[in-house]
């Protein structure tokens, strides 16, 4: 029983000892953003491993999903002759959860576990004790260029996911099913709100952006620096960053959606 | 220097791809384009019945969206339903003794406040409360009164 209790007790202070960590981690992080800012090479460099290459499986994902959203909305509401609020639905669902949620579960599992690699394996090679050594921060030269491209490519990603899937919803809607095409465009003007849901959704990407790439980062910096702990370290960056995605969701979208 | 050079290229590319879905999210998807907001000036009508009416409900004019539903309260002493609303300031020449009525955009639709214009000399102001009100025309109510029309209609 108390062996029980030990155990427990010693997963509840490892969790918040890491946890203390992580946020100790990220006010260095934050401190060494205005020295990169002087350097924008670094970031744009970091935005294109971040962000370009996510772009294919954003794209091809959003136009998956909004195609996919068309056609089974549209067998639901054909029934009640309010097939012209295709438009409508696909968007907001876009635009207020799916857009974010789904570019965020792919941005974890694309660019974070990347992030995370990346940067244990530089631990794993003692490359970053080799920066410390030459007088070099590695949290501003290697971790603040990154948090930074991840910040700012999330929302743009987000963004990019929600754009293609609406113009799928089209296709497939319009294209194919043979909705009125001025009906799917002024029903979504007339439903969608610049504030309400565009904005949300905006607010929801960047919060997802800073935390999955928080716990990438956070996550490579912090892993134990053999191959296997670089593996673990990778593998829970893509588990906690969906865990967090998900929690952090329902979270938003209560507070934005729910009164 | 040349690879560098190609990254920066695509970083822009992507960078004005990822605006431009926000611009097309702006300005396509939701009604920022028409959307003249908070300004205009309020007026004011009583319903004994306003049905399904929201906030942000839009007020028309012979089909034309003028301005929308801003708020929607309870009176305890008349027992009526206040609809304030927000009228386009473009559209500032609508006569005092305008009509309001609720209807149904189509049959499942939203319902909407439809203003008729009077033949009154002075316009609406700022305050302004509408005198001429016609309620919602509730479904229950109609088929109601038509089955009750029916079975008189049998009974002779």
């Amino acid at each position: 029983m108390l062996g029980w209790l030990q155990s427990l007790g010693r997963i509840g202070l490892d969790f918040f000892e890491r946890l203390g960590r992580g946020h100790l981690f990220v006010m260095r992080v934050l401190a060494g953003v205005p020295s990169v800012l002087l350097h924008p090479s670094l970031i744009v460099a970091q935005i294109y491993s971040v962000g370009v290459l996510s772009l294919v499986i954003i794209v091809v994902s959003g136009l998956n999903v909004g195609m996919v959203l068309g056609l089974q909305m549209y067998n639901t509401l054909v029934d009640f002759g309010a097939e012209t609020t295709l438009g409508p639905v696909v968007a907001l669902s876009l635009v207020r959860e799916l857009g974010p949620v789904v570019a965020g579960l792919l941005f974890a599992g694309r660019a974070g576990s990347a992030l995370t690699a990346e940067i244990g394996l530089m631990k794993a090679t003692e490359q970053l004790s080799g920066m410390e050594m030459m007088a070099v921060d590695p949290i501003k030269r290697i971790v603040a260029p990154r948090f930074i491209a991840g910040l700012f490519s999330m929302p743009l990603l987000a963004a990019m996911f929600s754009a293609v899937g609406i113009l799928g919803g089209y296709f497939v809607g319009v294209g194919l099913l043979g909705i009125d095409d001025g009906a799917f465009w002024s029903q979504m003007q007339a439903k969608v709100d610049l504030h309400e849901d565009v904005l949300n959704g905006v607010i929801k990407s960047i919060v997802f952006g800073v935390v999955i790439t928080w716990i990438a980062v956070f996550e490579g910096y912090d892993a134990v620096p053999t191959t296997e702990g670089v593996s673990r370290a990778t593998t829970n960056t893509v588990v906690y960053a969906s865990l967090a995605v998900l929690g952090l969701d329902f979270v938003l979208t209560a507070l934005m959606f729910g009164s | 220097m040349g690879n560098n050079r190609i990254i920066e290229i695509v970083v822009g590319i992507f960078v004005a791809l990822g605006i431009a879905s926000l611009f097309m999210l702006a300005m396509k998807v939701s009604n920022l384009s028409s959307l003249g907001a908070d300004e205009g000036y309020e007026i004011q009508a009583r319903f004994d019945n306003i049905g399904g009416l929201k906030v942000m409900s839009p007020v028309s004019v012979g089909g034309v969206r003028i301005g929308r539903v801003v708020a929607i309260d309870f009176d305890q002493q008349t027992y009526e339903a206040v609809v304030r609303m927000i009228i386009d300031p473009d559209y500032d020449r609508l006569p005092k003794d305008t009509s309001a009525s609720i209807f149904t955009a189509g049959l499942l639709g939203e319902q909407y406040v439809s203003l008729e214009p009077g033949a009154d000399e002075s316009y609406l102001r700022a305050g302004d409360k509408l005198l001429l009100t016609q309620s919602s025309l509730v479904m229950e109510q109609i088929i109601g009164q038509f089955l009750f029309g029916k079975a008189e209609g049998s009974g002779e």
